[in-house]
């Protein structure tokens, strides 16, 4: 029975190796093909935003596959993260050096993020699917229309605020208007790489496939698949809510991060932060398979690429997302369509056999 | 005066609001789903009319039938094809996803019909506007149309609930899928029947919205279609006279909240009102209380 | 003193007096029925004592502790433990994850530890896999441990809530309906399994049933429950022969 049992666990560390392995090798090939040229100056604008996908992708499949709970709002957070960091990076450009920097705006991202998540999920997790859905994508809304009005300089006084227009900052003649209201940040330093990119992204592995066995992740788990039975054995659900909840949120603000440091202008759009972000991250997790990690990682490449690979593609693009998102529900979630599967596999299984028995 | 003004207009808003919420809270009541493509209902209503009158010529009355017939089959039509299927599903995210992505299908299919440019909607209401007070008050012809016909579409809309067989089938399917169906009620048809309904207020609504709001894109429906769903849960959701009075005073505060705050903080203002309700109220003004059986 | 007693519990729904003025004593080590037909407000009782719902009056004590009106996770912590009418497992979760769940707050180790992978979480895993493998040899599904809960045939499922709140450390152990829909050679091995339970882990347990064989075969004391009121309190031999046990169950 021991014996079993490690064969349990070395079967997850296995798979989960497979994940990283599958990111490390990808870096590789894209290494070799950048070494050879091989690869177009278009390709190679998309590698950081990639990087950014994934992570995306993954830290939303740890709210909707892991906690069982649908999250509009993800751009939010993402918007949350990339604005702080880009804020925080503007402000020590000239003090700090960039191997310090850097990775203080990952965190700072991260940890804002994660609180907002916070203080979003301890009011909004009490509430139920539908609810929660809504109220996050008004969450992303919110977030997205106050950074647009949001003017912020710094002088020899320190930091001013204005909500209406750089003049009503009132700054001094050597002081510098850091967040411009709906024309965002600029002139953010470009620190985000594709090798920073890869890093992040195994990180946010690490930190999910880890979460997700162990006794946490159980506990998350245990609420996703009966809230009632999970309370009956003395799990404490708000708790591990918040934690899943802001955990994605926090990794959200990284994939923020990197967005940021890779564009010397970051102005909050409904196309980058807004809705639509939210639901195409969410195409990658449905794509992929909801609760399947490694599929997230997978999908969001493949979605990102595929239709700037295939121009022609490019404007049925959102079409096709919409088209497959629908496609893939149905075919994974209706009851008369996993029938239809079980039976098929059955017959097929069955066919294998017969041939078997007939050799 | 300028007060008198913005609630006129906050009303004017809030009717349009609480026909789109009518759509939400009675296919949430029944189905128990929140049919997130309802507000591209709205934008399909809208081009409906836009291609029928403004490019083909056709009289007004015409166009916004056809849309109605159009919206109302479509939204059948939907339901049948992307939600019934996944009504039986073992999570109750399915059907929400799938939902989002016939949303999504909706949007771009206008997109690569109509394009991303903004149409300018030719109002469909031919009426002068009525002033007030030595000319001070001026109060818009869409505006006026907009508030009656919302009045008269929730006092037909009570009427068939109550007083018709269809009408007290839907309020038992609602109450009991289950209990409805040994009763002898065809659950299929009455929840086919509520997006029949739901849809066809939804293009009167777009054509309304449209009309006091003249530029027409794909994505006209998405945010009125969300601040709708907001109503409906201020009202409580499932409840009708509750997405009227949500509708009306969401109406109130997005215009009130323009005119004194802040232009752009508006649709901030609105989704913080939701917040607040689910914090302070979630079954909202007029809604019910429901446990999970153990 | 009695390991569980509440006194004068009631509840209403609506206007409904699901239960009302429920009394029971269950001393330590008891195997307890709590019986009646449908509707009388069994799972109700369940639910009031396991904190789902509150009562409007009455008072709940486990072992001395005032436990009315607390919290369902509060009410596992001191030592209430169940399993459901209609299983509610954790289904996409493997059998032996079932357990662990159940033993969440008994070993512990930090989300952190967790994630970084650190020396105690291989310690106190190691420990969790053991006891929980210890637990489903009881109930025979440790061949099972890596399948998915969902797939477990019906009557194992049932058996698997048991050891998932056995897993817990209860000093009560609540089973609602453990023999529902499982065939007689099913219902007599579970028999077996209960007794098992209550001697070799020192349990008291409190069970509803409708099967009368096992009522009849396990139960020491039983508790007869019509229309919300307590009908009927006493030995099982004495509880069965009552004549007015008989009447509400066979119906006049």
């Amino acid at each position: 029975m021991e014996k079993k049992n490690k064969l349990q666990f070395s079967k997850t560390f296995k798979s989960n190796c497979i994940t990283y392995g599958i990111v490390i090798v990808a870096f590789l090939i894209v290494q070799i093909l950048l070494s050879a040229g091989l690869v177009s100056n278009l390709l190679k604008g998309l590698l950081v935003p990639l990087c950014s996908y994934a992570i995306l992708a993954v830290s939303l499949n740890l709210t909707v596959g892991i906690l069982g709970e649908l999250s509009l709002g993800h751009a939010g957070f993402m918007c949350v993260g990339a604005f702080t960091s880009a804020f925080f990076s503007k402000c020590f450009m000239d003090t700090l050096p960039t191997l310090v920097r850097f990775p203080l705006a990952i965190l700072v991202g991260a940890v804002c993020a994660g609180f907002f998540g916070l203080l979003i999920g301890i009011p909004v997790l009490r509430l139920k699917g539908d609810y929660l859905a809504i109220v996050t994508l008004a969450f992303g809304e919110i977030i997205k229309n106050i950074i647009n009005i949001l003017f912020i300089g710094k002088d020899s006084k320190g930091f001013h605020f204005s909500t209406t227009s750089a003049i009503d900052l009132n700054l001094e003649e050597d002081g510098q208007v850091l967040i411009k209201g709906a024309q965002g940040i600029t002139g953010t330093p470009n620190d985000s790489s594709f090798i920073i990119g890869i890093v992040l992204l195994l990180i946010t592995l690490f930190v999910v496939l880890n979460l997700i066995h162990s006794r946490a992740g159980r506990a998350i788990m245990a609420i996703r698949d009966n809230t009632i039975a999970a309370e009956s054995v003395g799990i404490n659900i708000t708790k591990y809510k918040l934690m899943a909840f802001s955990i994605s949120a926090a990794l959200a603000g990284v994939a923020g991060v990197l967005y940021a440091h890779n564009l010397s202008t970051l102005i909050a759009l409904p196309k980058n932060f807004g809705y639509n972000q939210s639901i195409m991250i969410l195409v990658f997790v449905v794509l992929g398979g909801i609760g399947n990690i490694r599929g997230s990682v997978i999908a969001a490449v493949v979605l990102t690429l595929l239709p700037e690979l295939l121009r022609g593609l490019n404007d049925y693009r959102m079409l096709i997302y919409a088209v497959v998102l629908i496609a893939m529900m149905l075919f994974n979630w209706a009851p008369k369509c996993i029938e239809w599967r079980e039976k098929m596999l059955h017959k097929i299984k069955k066919n294998k056999k017969t041939t078997k028995e007939a050799e | 005066m300028s007060f008198i003004t913005y609630l006129i207009n906050g009303i004017s808003l809030g009717s349009i609001y609480a026909l789109i919420a009518l759509g939400y809270t009675m296919v949430y009541g029944i189905a128990k789903m929140l049919n997130f493509a309802h507000g591209d209902v709205i934008m399909v209503g809208a081009f409906t009319v836009y291609t029928l009158c403004s490019i083909l010529g056709l009289p007004p009355v015409v166009g916004v039938l056809i849309a109605v017939a159009f919206c109302t089959a479509l939204g059948m039509g939907i339901e049948k094809m992307a939600y019934k299927p996944l009504r039986k599903a073992s999570s109750p995210l399915a059907v929400l996803i799938t939902a989002i992505g016939v949303s999504y299908l909706l949007q771009n299919l206008a997109l690569l019909i109509f394009g991303a440019n903004t149409k300018s909607f030719t109002s469909v209401i031919s009426m002068e506007p009525i002033k007030l007070a030595d000319g001070q008050i001026s109060i818009s012809g869409e505006t006026i149309v907009t508030i009656i016909v919302c009045i008269l579409i929730i006092i037909g809309l009570m009427l068939f609930i109550n007083k018709t067989k269809m009408g007290q089938a839907m309020l038992a399917v609602a109450e009991d899928k289950g209990a409805a169906q040994l009763m002898g009620i065809n659950v299929d048809g009455t929840i086919a029947l509520t997006f029949a309904i739901g849809s066809a207020l939804a293009a009167v609504a777009g054509v309304l919205l449209c009309s006091a709001y003249p530029s027409l894109t794909p994505y006209t429906g998405s945010m009125p279609g969300i601040k709708a769903f907001v109503a409906a849960v201020f009202g409580g959701i499932g409840s009708i006279p509750g997405a009227f009075i949500g509708g009306i005073l969401l109406g109130i505060i997005e215009i009130f909240g323009k005119a004194y705050i802040s232009s752009q903080l508006s649709d901030a203002i609105v989704f913080a009102v939701l917040i607040i309700v689910l914090l302070v109220k979630p079954t909202g003004l007029l809604g019910k209380n429901i446990q999970e059986k153990v | 003193m009695a390991l569980l007693e509440a006194n004068k519990l009631s509840i209403s729904f609506g206007g409904l007096r699901a239960v009302d003025d429920f009394n029971i004593k269950v001393e330590k080590g008891c195997l307890y029925g709590l019986i009646g037909p449908n509707g009388a407000g069994k799972t109700t009782v369940f639910n009031l004592l396991t904190g789902v719902y509150k009562p409007n009056e009455g008072i709940i004590t486990l072992d001395g502790e005032n436990i009315t009106g607390k919290k369902t996770i509060e009410i596992n912590q001191a030592g209430i433990a169940r399993t459901f009418q209609n299983i509610r497992l954790f289904k996409d979760l493997t059998v032996a994850e079932n357990v662990k769940v159940g033993l969440h707050n008994h070993l512990k180790y930090s989300t952190l530890a967790g994630i970084l992978r650190l020396p105690k979480f291989r310690k106190v895993e190691k420990e969790m896999t053991e006891q929980a493998m210890e637990l489903l040899k009881v109930f025979d599904l440790d061949s099972e441990a890596d399948t998915l809960a969902a797939n477990l045939p019906y009557g194992k499922q049932r058996k698997l809530e048991i050891a998932r709140a056995l897993a817990t450390r209860p000093k009560l152990l609540l089973l609602d309906e453990p023999a529902a829909g499982m065939n007689p050679n099913e219902t007599q091995e579970l028999m077996d399994t209960i007794r098992f339970v209550r001697d070799n882990f020192d349990m008291t347990i409190l069970l509803i049933e409708h099967d009368m064989k096992l009522v009849s075969g396990i139960c020491e004391e039983l508790t007869v429950l019509n229309f919300g009121r307590v009908l009927c309190q006493g030995k099982t031999s004495d509880v069965l022969n009552n004549p007015e046990v008989i009447k509400a169950y066979l119906g006049e």
